[in-house]
């Protein structure tokens, strides 16, 4: 009993048994590539809707800048998205907020995910915080290593940044959470946990939130993020950059 | 030293060889964020004018990143083979470059690669223009084995590359088949695991080599996980063909990557000692990875990726291949510079003596789409590129990138005329490869376990 190659999608998630036309693929399943990669050039290139975000997310919000000016000097220049832009520091040191865990919420290469499950994760982990909840600030053309920059202009003991990650074929609003202890300016990515891929099909927020509870009582314990928390939580990813 | 060139009045200098290379450099916007690149387009011109005017026997004297502080910079000058060199000693840069465009031929290219250094070959690519680069890569002849014969003329070869995001055996299993139904996988059959746990590399290893034995496929497999783990799969009696790893053309950079020259011989030993294969190493490299290490001594990204060829070349690898727009659009930002580097990269592997293929692929957040896949595929064809990537659909599930889909490498060997490995193709003629669009029942699912 001969089978077909399209047998074989049941098994994987790939774009396995498409048939062929000659030597090319199909028209069906060349077009379904090409909406899929359009629904990822888009998502890389669309844009945070602030005031909606804010109207989300548990008061007090404050906006900042990173140093890229636009999307494409973001993309050209990493370096200019994990600096905060001069004006937004002096506004951040008049909300000082000592001690607590502050939130960056950054579009980084995505702001769809952002928008859509950053505000449920910050309420659904908020009551299982050890330590108080500072201001949340969202940025704009933001890295990761922003969240230093913030963290320490508002003399926070914890920052938690919640980015946008970059859009595959299959997922275009994937989010990232990175954990840094005692954040300051130079701190690198080998001293933050990350928890990946929080969207409803992959890890969903109210799954992350203990998750990161978890992890942010085992780094106020233990006074540091990174390679060096060890993690004992089974099914929690320890990932690097 | 310092170099210059007058051009259009403007008297332009270059403090030294690093600098000129750099600014001699098609432009990139790796470059650019390393602050290296031309200030101009007239003084990239100008750095390419004084390029070409420089001795070859220059590079021998002057190293871009110290000798005392760098292990590829040692193993670059304490391997060079004057003898091979002796034929261009005498030459400049564009004199090398009208050598090699003129009376070099397949011959002469062998016996010289082993006289060139990485910086030699990186500077006049940087004079060169594509279609330069595509008819001395097509003169060069760079044979490996392992159970087939990868590199004969009017050959190119696939790897078979079925990515899982969970490393799930069935849905790797059903990759791999739909690949060789489509002529992947004579290059070799190479799993990115998701995780670089050794239990998963080992057991992703097992169920290969159980597939390769149960169709009896003439090729070789690999989990290209870190190199520390593929050791400890070999110590623990794990089927492992090849050895893989990302290298990079400075110490520094292959120290980001874990590795040391020594743990690579130490592998590499292991590997032979297995006695499964004659070239047991398989390389990825790519621009811009030194800069991203900030390990790139302030050299041009595509001069320390012509010095990660002088790596791989000392352990004598069945593959070595460029991952080109992987790394994304800060390092090259655009389908224009992907292509570019995609073509060099290919042109220096060659001329150093490399199996050289090219991972043909972008990110969701280059300027790139897959016309210029398909551009950049039908050069490196043309070109004579060793080997290409074979994914289910152009699309890896796993790594979240477009490559090269099983069709595309069904289309370069269409219209150029090219054909997979002898044994590869021996061995899908007697499975009735390509006879039918149903599966043959010499390949049938069930017996990989996918009823």
């Amino acid at each position: 009993m001969s089978q077909l190659p399209s047998s074989l999608r049941r098994f994987t998630p790939a774009r396995v048994g498409l048939g062929r036309v000659g030597t090319a693929q199909p028209s069906a399943a060349q077009l379904a590539f090409n909406a899929a990669h359009a629904a990822a050039r888009d998502a890389v290139w669309s844009v945070l809707d602030v005031p909606a975000l804010e109207a989300a997310l548990p008061p007090p919000v404050l906006r900042v800048r990173s140093q890229a000016r636009d999307r494409r000097e973001y993309l050209l220049r990493p370096d200019l998205g994990r600096r905060l832009h001069p004006d937004d520091a002096a506004m951040l040191a008049d909300h000082k907020a000592p001690g607590s865990l502050v939130f960056l919420v950054a579009d980084g290469l995505c702001a769809t995910g952002v928008q859509a499950h950053a505000p449920a994760l910050i309420r659904a982990v908020a009551p299982l915080l050890p330590l108080p909840l500072g201001p949340v600030v969202v940025a704009a053309q933001g890295r990761v290593a922003l969240g230093d920059a913030v963290a320490e202009a508002l003399g926070a003991a914890a920052v938690a940044v919640l980015i946008g990650e970059r859009p595959g074929l299959s997922a275009q609003d994937s989010l990232g959470c990175y954990l840094t202890w005692a954040p300051r300016i130079g701190r690198t990515d080998a001293e933050r946990n990350c928890i990946s891929n929080i969207r409803p099909e992959g890890m969903p927020p109210a799954e992350a939130a203990p998750k990161l509870a978890w992890l942010v009582r085992a780094a106020m314990e233990q006074g540091e993020t990174g390679v060096a928390l060890k993690d004992e939580s089974p099914n929690l990813p320890l990932l690097g950059p | 030293m310092a170099f210059a060139h007058t051009l259009g009045g403007t008297r332009y200098v270059f403090e030294d060889l690093r600098a000129l290379l750099a600014r001699a450099t098609p432009f990139r916007s790796g470059d650019a964020l390393a602050g290296v690149a031309a200030g101009s387009a007239a003084e990239r011109v100008a750095a390419q004018y004084a390029l070409a005017d420089l001795p070859l026997r220059h590079f021998l004297h002057e190293a871009v990143v110290p000798y005392e502080a760098d292990d590829v910079t040692r193993l670059i000058l304490d391997t060079h083979d004057s003898a091979a060199f002796a034929p261009v000693a005498h030459l400049t840069v564009g004199g090398l470059r009208d050598w090699l465009l003129g009376q070099a031929d397949t011959a002469a290219l062998t016996a010289l690669a082993p006289g060139l250094t990485p910086e030699m070959v990186a500077a006049v690519s940087k004079i060169m223009r594509i279609s330069d680069m595509v008819q001395v890569a097509q003169k060069c002849r760079v044979t490996t084995r392992f159970r087939n014969t990868i590199g004969l003329p009017g050959r190119l070869s696939i790897r078979l590359q079925p990515n899982h995001p969970t490393d799930d055996a069935r849905g790797v299993a059903a990759a791999v088949l739909d690949g060789l139904m489509m002529g992947a996988g004579d290059a070799v059959i190479g799993v990115n695991p998701a995780t670089d746990n050794i239990e998963t590399v080992q057991r992703l290893l097992s169920m290969l080599d159980e597939v390769r034995d149960r169709f009896d496929i003439p090729t070789q497999c690999c989990v290209l996980s870190h190199v520390t783990t593929t050791l400890l799969a070999m110590e623990r009696g794990s089927p492992v063909d090849l050895v893989f790893q990302s290298i990079g053309g400075t110490q520094g950079v292959n120290e980001s990557f874990g590795v040391s020259l020594a743990l690579l011989g130490e592998a590499h030993d292991a590997a032979r000692a297995l006695k499964r294969g004659e070239n047991v190493m398989y390389f990825e490299t790519g621009q811009g990875s030194a800069l991203s290490a900030n390990a790139h001594h302030g050299v041009d990204q595509q001069t320390i990726e012509a010095r990660a060829y002088a790596v791989a070349r000392r352990y004598a690898p069945l593959l070595v291949n460029t991952v080109v727009g992987f790394i994304g659009p800060e390092y090259l930002f655009d389908g224009k510079q992907i292509l570019r580097a995609g073509m060099e990269d290919h042109f220096c592997g060659k001329l150093l003596g490399l199996p050289m293929g090219v991972d043909v692929c972008y990110t969701n957040h280059a300027e790139a789409d897959q016309d210029d896949m398909d551009t950049l595929l039908t050069c490196l064809g043309v070109a004579g590129v060793t080997y290409i990537m074979g994914i289910p659909g152009a699309d890896d599930v796993m790594l979240a990138y477009q490559s090269t889909s099983f069709h595309d490498g069904m289309y370069a060997r269409a219209v150029l005329g090219k054909r997979p490995a002898p044994e590869f193709e021996a061995w899908m003629d007697r499975m009735g490869i390509g006879a039918g669009e149903a599966i043959p029942a010499a390949l049938s699912p069930a017996l990989i376990g996918l009823a």
